[in-house]
């Protein structure tokens, strides 16, 4: 099938780059030295989870979107080949999604696989991979949004700092200012906006420690229970990943290149 | 085998195509003119399907270009400037355009040899020089013996040498009765490589006949002195009639020549 070479042919390129390796062998670092410090499992996930929330989305983000920009040769040459449009850029997706998606799986999966993890330690993993597939569909879409690399790459870093920062700030600032109010369901619609909250919340309900996510947290747990959130959570997560790509595709179709 | 039916092509407020229709028929060799920015690279990157055009119809072989793919299967491409992945070698290059295709036909490897790109497979598309590029591009093009070929400024940048080798290349495939176009500004190179001329000005057809034809009614017998005496015409003409002209149907050859 066409779409299989034209992934073999990406990852090839990926691989060569050494990027991916290097961001392997940081999360391994960070990973393997969390554990050293703290015997603490629950303790390691929670500060593992932080790197995950931030590091994970900015790498994932960036990397696709100069990735893009650097096929855009390789991309070229293929639409003069009798090769679908549509097979071009999804092979270019899995590509990106699965190099990075294996070097976090490697990176972080393979200490907690000897240092044992446990059932908080899968939901980190699964959660920064879901996490890693939003970022990289955010990235194809602010990728096809403009020609030019720059603004793309600003694109994507508005995004990530969107939803890592932004987002929780203007989510506190309606709490506080509706205080008043029965916020419950309000709430909840809002951070199912945000995908780094909803893979924060899929962490906290496992760790069972969301009173130390505070108001959001709390309400979360009590609504739903564990199994009721990961659920939800993850359909939600399903379609943040979905969406951006599908968007990104429909206008990739109708590009001049 | 490719007919265009009013294509528009607009880049915000540019029109590089206006209403294009022309038809290019097998076994005939054309030469597209115009000067730079006229809609030349536009018109053959909108039949690649790599320029999405505003409106209009563009059919290869019976094949509908909006949303298709399969009918680049018979299309050769030269581009003007050959853009390859910069870490790729050259020979990877030729392994992977073999590779994507579903069958491939037997490699047509005549330009290969010709130009010795077998000797430097190993080298990386970065390192190689303008002229090397388009060597590759050139043996891109023919390598899989496609009934129709594009070539944008096929001779540009390369050593006279090397011109010589793809233009016999050129000239057989004419005399195979496969369907050429060919853009340059080296009038003396379409003189022998065309026998067609579409004339292209301001994103719209100003001129579709024979070489003949065009000869014929200049009185001149090098295609560059007759396209120079066209053109002056269609200026004359402009200047008599105020703009807008209505475009020349394709094939009609009306265009009044002045002596």
């Amino acid at each position: 099938m066409a779409m299989t070479r034209v992934i073999k042919y990406v990852f090839y390129d990926i691989l060569r780059t050494r990027f991916i390796l290097l961001y392997t062998l940081f999360l391994l670092v960070s990973t393997i030295a969390m554990f050293q410090l703290d015997t603490d499992t629950g303790k390691v996930i929670l500060s593992l989870m932080n790197i995950v929330l931030m590091v994970v989305p900015l790498v994932s983000i960036v990397f696709s979107t100069i990735h893009f920009f650097n096929s855009y040769e390789f991309i070229e040459l293929l639409l003069a080949q009798p090769v679908n449009r549509k097979v071009i850029f999804l092979g270019e997706y899995f590509a990106v999604a699965f190099s990075l998606c294996f070097a976090f799986a490697a990176g972080v999966g393979l200490p907690m696989f000897f240092y044992g993890g446990g059932t908080s330690g899968i939901t980190l993993l699964y959660s920064g991979t879901m996490l890693t597939l939003v970022f990289v569909s955010l990235a194809f879409l602010s990728s096809v949004l403009t020609r030019d690399k720059a603004k793309a790459i600003g694109i994507a870093l508005l995004f990530w700092f969107y939803f890592s920062l932004i987002y929780d700030g203007l989510l506190m600032w309606i709490i506080y200012t509706f205080m008043d109010y029965p916020l419950e369901k309000v709430t909840l619609a809002l951070v199912s906006l945000n995908p780094v909250d909803l893979a924060r919340i899929l962490m906290l309900l496992q760790l069972d420690i969301s009173a130390l996510m505070g108001y959001t947290g709390a309400f979360y747990k009590e609504f739903f229970g564990s199994s009721m959130g990961l659920v939800f959570s993850s359909l939600v997560l399903l379609v943040w990943i979905i969406i951006p790509v599908w968007g990104a595709l429909r206008i990739f179709i109708r590009k001049d290149l | 085998m490719i007919s265009i039916r009013s294509v528009v092509k607009t880049f915000g407020r540019l029109r590089a195509l206006d209403a294009v229709s022309v038809d290019f028929s097998p076994g005939k060799s054309y030469a597209l003119i115009g000067p730079n920015g006229s809609g030349k690279t536009t018109l053959i990157k909108s039949v690649l399907g790599m320029v999405i055009p505003t409106s209009g119809d563009i059919v290869v072989d019976n094949e509908p270009v909006k949303n298709h793919w399969h009918y680049r299967e018979k299309i050769g491409y030269m581009p003007q400037i050959g853009r390859y992945p910069d870490n790729m070698r050259i020979g990877q290059l030729f392994d992977m355009m073999r590779n994507i295709r579903k069958n491939p036909p037997l490699p047509d490897e005549e330009l290969l040899e010709a130009f010795r790109l077998r000797e430097i497979f190993d080298k990386r598309m970065h390192t190689l020089s303008g002229g090397t590029r388009q060597k590759v591009s050139a043996a891109l093009a023919f390598l899989f013996t496609p009934p129709v070929l594009f070539l944008d400024e096929p001779t540009a940048g390369l050593d006279p040498v090397s011109v010589e080798i793809l233009k016999d290349k050129i000239q057989k495939t004419k005399e195979e009765g496969r369907l050429l176009i060919i853009t340059s500004h080296i009038m003396s190179d379409l003189d022998d490589l065309a026998t067609e001329v579409v004339y292209l000005q301001e994103g719209r057809i100003r001129y579709n006949n024979s070489i003949e034809e065009l000869k014929d009614i200049t009185g001149e017998n090098k295609l560059g002195k007759a396209m120079a005496r066209m053109i002056r015409g269609l200026e004359q003409e402009k200047q008599e009639k105020p703009p807008p002209l209505s475009p020349l149907k394709g094939g009609s050859g009306g265009v009044r020549i002045k002596n």
